[in-house]
């Protein structure tokens, strides 16, 4: 897996992890203003619209960062897994299970206040995401069965399993919608809009609430582990080569586990966003895509956290500005949010050498120059 | 469980296996030629989407046919692009290619028929129909033979005997003729296909370009013959079982249909079992039924049932100057 390496052409460090991600975004922009062009509308309004959509406004904005939260948490699973080697697919159906466990959590609880609450849903949240990838990751390490296919496999088990558990179990007596009970408000996570009320400021009121700070925290979390544990140092070593990392004496089927429950409970985390901050409620679907989206924000942010944030901001933009888009124009339908995420996963990542090539010749030739003189 | 009963469901089995063999011959030809294709469900709802489009438009089920072919060709040579000549991340051109196959319909659909996403119903014309096989009533009376002939074999529309002879096609190809014997080669060693002075990428732009023309004929199958118009995610998930059957099939031809029959069956079985309680088991949650064609995949996959080796090369792209 080559997210995350550094170049080994002579690029710049800033040309690879900056200047190309820009090209791309910039590339998959322009192809998606042709699907626009194409619907017979104006592409640069309709960006224009998208833009001030998903920042020009306070509600604007935290919707943006309500939608980034899921992403980092996704992201920097698909992320964690990209370092071991292993392409994580089954994101949004750990993220399914991992919500599973916060709700379940949730409505046991009752009437607890919120913050004595928190420790645990987020170790239910990790403890279900986690074990959802468990067992992809062991079959993978001890019996051979690629994570992709497995994972891909597990998605559709969790969609089945939560199909199952809302409608014959956990559904609110005499309701006809596949939803459970509402949790008790005190355990509501408090919005950015609560928080600064208490402190005297007042903002627009959206879904943004404390699980930013928490996904800001599992970044912090996830660079330590990754860049100065031993354990971090052996997950990198397995993704580099598993022979070489053999040779050293790691574990590769160990850490392929290892890596495999850490990034399962990264996207269980999106639970507690998405139902303990925002829908307080079990539903159908609400993961809505996201798990596959964090492919894209690991693939853009290149498996760093500090990638990934930057990553996650841009395409929860996306997600926002795409509803605005649908909002504005009648003949723009909310999916080309989908479109545009295709393109920039294509451009990103399965054809993130297209530009390097000539980059790598331009700056050579801006070296040699530079030698000359 | 009367004869009549399993006739009907041994009947909507086949219909409901044909897409999934069409799409699992397509990932034959791509991952035997070593190129991984994730992108079946994308390719596949493409086709569906673009034949319902075209048929709805010009009122012929064959133009319809043609667009399919058309549009699926397009995603796999721009996943062709990806992998072979860009020699990028194989699994990563997939799930693109599903996404954006995914909004690129649906935005399409909103645009130009403004019927939130789907097409409109075709007319009789618009649409493939049921074949009814030369003798197939005046054989009916005969016990046994006659029914199965006239329910089981005959009654199908064309693209659901192209689905079987594919299998059939895919089956001769890859053991009896060169080029089958080249690009399975090219799955196992490409460095030795090039040794001989066989083009590797072009031969795995062939592979790649009949998968795509098989995808198209699987979307086709769903809007134009099976159903009557596009509707959003109407694959929803069949490119992947496609894959699994592939997979349980060992990259076989004839095993890959025989999985694809199998799920078709939990699915036929699964909407007749709705609500009707099993003598000794009691009600089956539906949800498990419908769970079954993934659990057995995982299970296989786990090597309970017999290990599965995938074709050697199957997603590395082939550089020359190793």
């Amino acid at each position: 897996m080559s997210a995350g390496m550094t170049a080994a052409d002579g690029l710049p460090r800033w040309v690879s992890l900056a200047l190309l991600p820009a090209i791309n975004i910039t590339v998959a922009l322009l192809v998606s203003a042709l699907v626009i062009l194409a619907i017979g509308e104006d592409p640069a309004g309709a960006l224009w619209t998208m833009l001030v959509g998903a920042f020009g406004s306070g509600t604007g904005l935290g919707y943006t960062l309500y939608y980034a939260t899921s992403l980092i948490f996704t992201g920097l699973s698909v992320g964690v897994a990209f370092h071991a080697g292993l392409f994580n697919i089954g994101s949004e159906g750990q993220a399914y299970i991992g919500g599973l466990g916060v709700g379940l959590v949730c409505l046991t609880l009752g009437g607890w206040p919120w913050w004595a609450a928190l420790p645990l849903t987020v170790l239910a949240a990790m403890a279900f995401g986690g074990a959802w990838a468990f067992i992809p990751g062991y079959l993978q390490a001890y019996r051979g069965s690629h994570v992709v296919i497995t994972t891909i496999m597990f998605n559709f088990l969790a969609s089945a399993l939560m199909v199952y558990l809302l409608v014959n179990v956990l559904i609110r007596p005499g309701q006809m919608s596949p939803e459970s009970r509402e949790i008790d408000p005190s355990l509501f996570l408090p919005t950015l809009h609560d928080m600064l009320g208490a402190l005297g400021l007042e903002i627009d009121v959206t879904p943004l609430n404390l699980s930013f700070f928490l996904a800001l925290a599992a970044c912090l979390l996830v660079w330590l582990f990754i860049w100065h544990t031993r354990q971090g140092f052996a997950l990198r070593t397995v993704g580099a080569n598993e022979q070489a990392a053999h040779y050293a004496g790691i574990d590769p089927r160990r850490t392929v586990i290892v890596a495999m429950l850490i990034s399962g409970a990264l996207a269980g985390l999106l639970g507690i966003n998405e139902i303990q901050g925002v829908q307080h409620r079990l539903m159908l679907n609400f993961p809505a895509g996201m798990g596959f989206t964090g492919i894209a924000v690991a693939l853009m942010g290149r498996a760093h956290p500090a990638g990934i944030i930057p990553a996650a901001i841009l395409f929860g933009a996306l997600y926002q500005g795409g509803a605005e888009l649908a909002f504005e124009y009648q003949s723009i339908s909310p999916e080309l949010v989908v479109v545009i995420q295709g393109v920039v996963i294509l451009f990103a990542g399965a054809l993130e050498h297209l530009f390097r090539p000539a980059l790598v010749r331009l700056f050579a030739r801006r070296g040699d120059r530079a030698a000359e003189a | 469980m009367d004869s009549v009963w399993l006739l009907s469901l041994l009947d909507s089995t086949v219909r409901l296996a044909a897409p999934l063999i069409l799409a699992a011959m397509a990932g034959y030809f791509s991952e035997r030629a070593g190129v991984v294709d994730l992108a079946l469900e994308g390719k596949m709802l493409a086709g569906a989407f673009a034949a319902a489009a075209a048929a709805a438009a010009t009122g012929s089920a064959w133009l319809g046919l043609g667009a399919a072919i058309a549009a699926s060709v397009l995603l796999a040579l721009l996943h062709g692009f990806a992998c072979i000549s860009q020699k990028g991340e194989q699994v990563v051109s997939g799930v693109a290619i599903n996404t954006i196959a995914l909004g690129l319909t649906t935005v399409l659909a909103s645009a130009w028929f403004g019927l939130g996403g789907r097409t409109p119903s075709l007319e009789a014309g618009a649409r493939f129909q049921e074949i009814t096989l030369p003798l197939a009533e005046t054989l009916r009376p005969v016990p046994l033979l006659g029914p199965v002939y006239a329910e089981l074999v005959s009654g199908h529309t064309l693209l659901a005997y192209v689905a079987f002879a594919a299998v059939a096609l895919a089956a001769w190809v890859s053991a009896q003729t060169r080029f089958g014997l080249r690009l399975r080669a090219v799955g196992e060693n490409p460095a030795a296909v090039d040794t001989a002075g066989i083009s590797v990428t072009g031969l795995r732009y062939q592979a790649v370009a009949i998968a795509g023309v098989l995808c198209g004929i699987a979307g086709a199958y769903l809007s134009t013959a099976q159903g009557a118009a596009f509707q959003e995610n109407m694959t929803a998930g069949k490119g992947f079982l496609a894959l699994a059957a592939l997979i349980l099939g060992k990259w076989r031809p004839v095993p890959a249909m025989a999985a694809c029959l199998l799920f078709a069956a939990a699915d036929a079985v699964q909407t007749r079992l709705q609500g009707v309680p099993l003598p000794g088991v009691g009600q089956v949650p539906v949800q498990l039924i419908e769970a079954l064609p993934y659990l057995l995949t995982v299970l296989l996959l786990a090597g309970f049932v017999g290990r599965a080796i995938p074709p050697k090369a199957l997603g590395t792209p082939y550089v020359k100057d190793r």
